[in-house]
């Protein structure tokens, strides 16, 4: 090995030069400070101020520093408390529903029992490329009677479901996001799972380890790492639910302009031109999200090895 | 003797009934939406409501409905498209560069900060869009630039999670290789174009894909940013119609039978390109 990187080449590496990486890693960074960290920075700002019209209504509106005071109205208002509790309850549905159907799809190709898993694999990873806004349209056709062949159908047996009412609406949503990414979440266990050798299982099974073995105690274990990125991904995603209530807002009473927090904040902004109270909001959101990823790993990390 | 216990091609068991079975289930329910949209997108706005959804009418006019969408409104539908293709195609492709020399610059120089760095572009990606988009909007109204096409196409051209997987395929580059393009006189730059881009190509395509297919997707940026439809992506331009259909039912048509389409070029393009993604999502799925 005579050219390592710690060699000491000389001419290549001089301590009073820059570094010749700036030229590749400044670009990027560049964009990235305008276009990630500078709205992050702008919101932080903003949700400090408030703008008040001045004295009898005369002259420009003034910018007045409030401290936290968007924050607290934004907590303490009763519509916004809704919206946090309304997320937190699609979390609880959607997370697991999401991980368990990506894993026990994955595991099922993987068994080497079904047939034709290319065609399958192909089928489930499809709706991913499907924007969120059309699987949304599309689901909302298949949730109004009139048009919906699986409603209809139901109906024809006896069940009368209504997927769009105020109890049912949140599993509405959780369907159509289910749909669009469980096949993506799927692909990522199943890469998991192929890179585990498979001498691995020979050896198992010649300690007499059934299907159902091999299942809990080496394929589960092996692609835990990856079960906590799907996991942690769906997190963050729920966390930002918009569209699809928002798309399906015009065919439901159920759901209106604040039904979850980003919707709150949208309307704000745009609406009810209140940019500060916007601003505290999706702060909330990305502190909720930090947060949740921060607990979720420690959890995770502090059982057995460090997954991540 | 326990010999390589894949088993395809042995005979029917229950088991393999079983696992079939459920995948077929669930498959089923993957291609349901597919399939309605596709028979849908066949049928006027009477059939729409008057027929089973899974079935074609009797007199189905698909080239009827195409050629409506395609002229409709001044061929909207055409415009929206290629906005789409522009945003996706040019956002898509800048990130790759932007993000893959970032990427490579990480792997291959120790700098100052440079762990740092790289965590929080790793942080970037923990970001929910939503924070970012609100205030991007009040700042690029600052200098000018909501409603013009760059508002949407400048920040589609960042994508943290392209440096990571840059990163990653960075170690396809092998150190010696650099260093001995660099004993013959080449220059830091001319190395990245010449030598370490080239071995890099099939990441390269993975983070393409991966931003197009998010720029194709994204619905919240360009809803905050765009106001005039000449400059609308199709996701944009489907809900503009989709919110007409009180006024003419045959919007509920045109609406569906852009989904179709959209869904059947984009579709088209993952599955085409299928080996790609599996590229990039084994290594986003091993550590780091």
């Amino acid at each position: 090995m005579a050219f390592t990187r710690d060699t000491p080449t000389p001419g290549v590496r001089q301590r009073t030069r820059l570094s010749p990486a700036w030229g590749f890693v400044a670009p990027f960074t560049v964009m990235f400070l305008a276009f990630y960290l500078a709205p992050i920075a702008y919101a932080l700002v903003d949700s400090l101020f408030a703008t008040k019209s001045s004295g009898l209504g005369f002259g420009p509106p003034q910018r007045v520093f409030v401290f936290l005071r968007n924050y607290t109205d934004a907590l303490s208002s009763p519509a916004f408390q809704a919206s946090l509790g309304r997320l937190f309850l699609f979390c609880i549905i959607e997370v697991p529903l999401m991980v368990a159907t990506a894993t026990v799809l994955a595991l099922l190709l993987e068994t080497g029992k079904a047939l034709w898993p290319r065609f399958f694999r192909v089928v489930y990873f499809m709706p991913y490329g499907v924007p969120g806004v059309i699987a949304t349209l599309l689901w909302g056709f298949l949730y109004i009677p009139a048009t919906s062949p699986v409603l209809q159908g139901l109906k024809a047996i006896g069940i009368g479901l209504v997927p769009l009412s105020s109890t049912n609406v949140l599993f509405a949503i959780a369907n159509i996001s289910l749909w669009l990414y469980a096949g993506y979440n799927m692909i990522i266990l199943t890469a998991a799972l192929q890179s585990i050798p498979t001498e691995i299982y020979e050896a198992a099974r010649i300690d007499g380890a059934g299907e159902w073995k091999l299942i809990w105690l080496i394929k589960l274990p092996l692609i835990r790492g990856s079960i906590v990125l799907v996991t942690l991904f769906t997190v963050i995603g729920t966390l930002q639910l918009f569209v699809e209530p928002l798309v399906l807002s015009p065919l439901t009473t159920a759901i209106s302009s604040d039904f979850t927090p980003n919707m709150a904040a949208y309307a704000n902004a745009f609406t009810k031109n209140n940019s500060s109270v916007a601003a505290a909001m999706a702060v909330i959101v990305a502190i909720i999200a930090f947060a949740m990823s921060y607990i979720f790993l420690r959890i995770v990390n502090s059982k057995g090895r460090q997954a991540w | 003797m326990v010999t390589r216990s894949t088993h395809p091609g042995r005979s029917w068991t229950w088991s393999r009934i079983g696992t079939t079975s459920a995948l077929l289930v669930a498959a089923v329910y993957f291609l349901l939406p597919i399939a309605w949209v596709v028979i849908a997108a066949t049928k006027s706005p009477g059939d729409l409501f008057g027929t089973n959804g899974l079935w074609l009418s009797d007199t189905p006019q698909l080239l009827h409905n195409l050629q409506r969408l395609f002229t409709e409104n001044n061929s909207a539908f055409v415009t929206w498209v290629a906005n789409s293709v522009l945003y996706s195609g040019l956002g898509a492709f800048v990130a790759t560069l932007l993000s893959t020399a970032c990427g490579y610059g990480i792997a291959k120089y120790s700098f100052l900060g440079k762990e740092k760095l790289f965590a929080l572009i790793l942080a970037g990606v923990m970001v929910p869009a939503t924070v970012i988009a609100l205030p991007l909007y009040f700042l690029l109204n600052t200098v000018d630039l909501v409603g013009t096409r760059l508002s949407v196409l400048l920040p589609s051209m960042v994508s943290p999670f392209g440096v990571y997987l840059a990163r990653i395929h960075s170690a396809t580059v092998p150190d010696e290789v650099i260093e001995a393009a660099r004993l013959d006189g080449a220059g830091e730059g001319r190395i990245f174009a010449l030598v370490a881009a080239p071995m890099m190509i099939p990441a390269m395509v993975t983070i393409f894909l991966f931003q197009f297919v998010t720029i194709w997707n994204n619905y919240l940026l360009p809803l905050v940013m765009l106001s005039s439809e000449k400059t609308f992506p199709v996701t944009l331009g489907l809900t503009l119609w989709n919110s007409q259909t009180q006024r003419d039912p045959y919007f509920y048509t045109l609406v569906v039978t852009g989904s179709a389409v959209s869904m059947v070029v984009l579709v088209g393009l993952m599955m085409g390109l299928q080996r790609f993604w599996k590229a990039g999502m084994t290594t986003g799925a091993t550590k780091g």
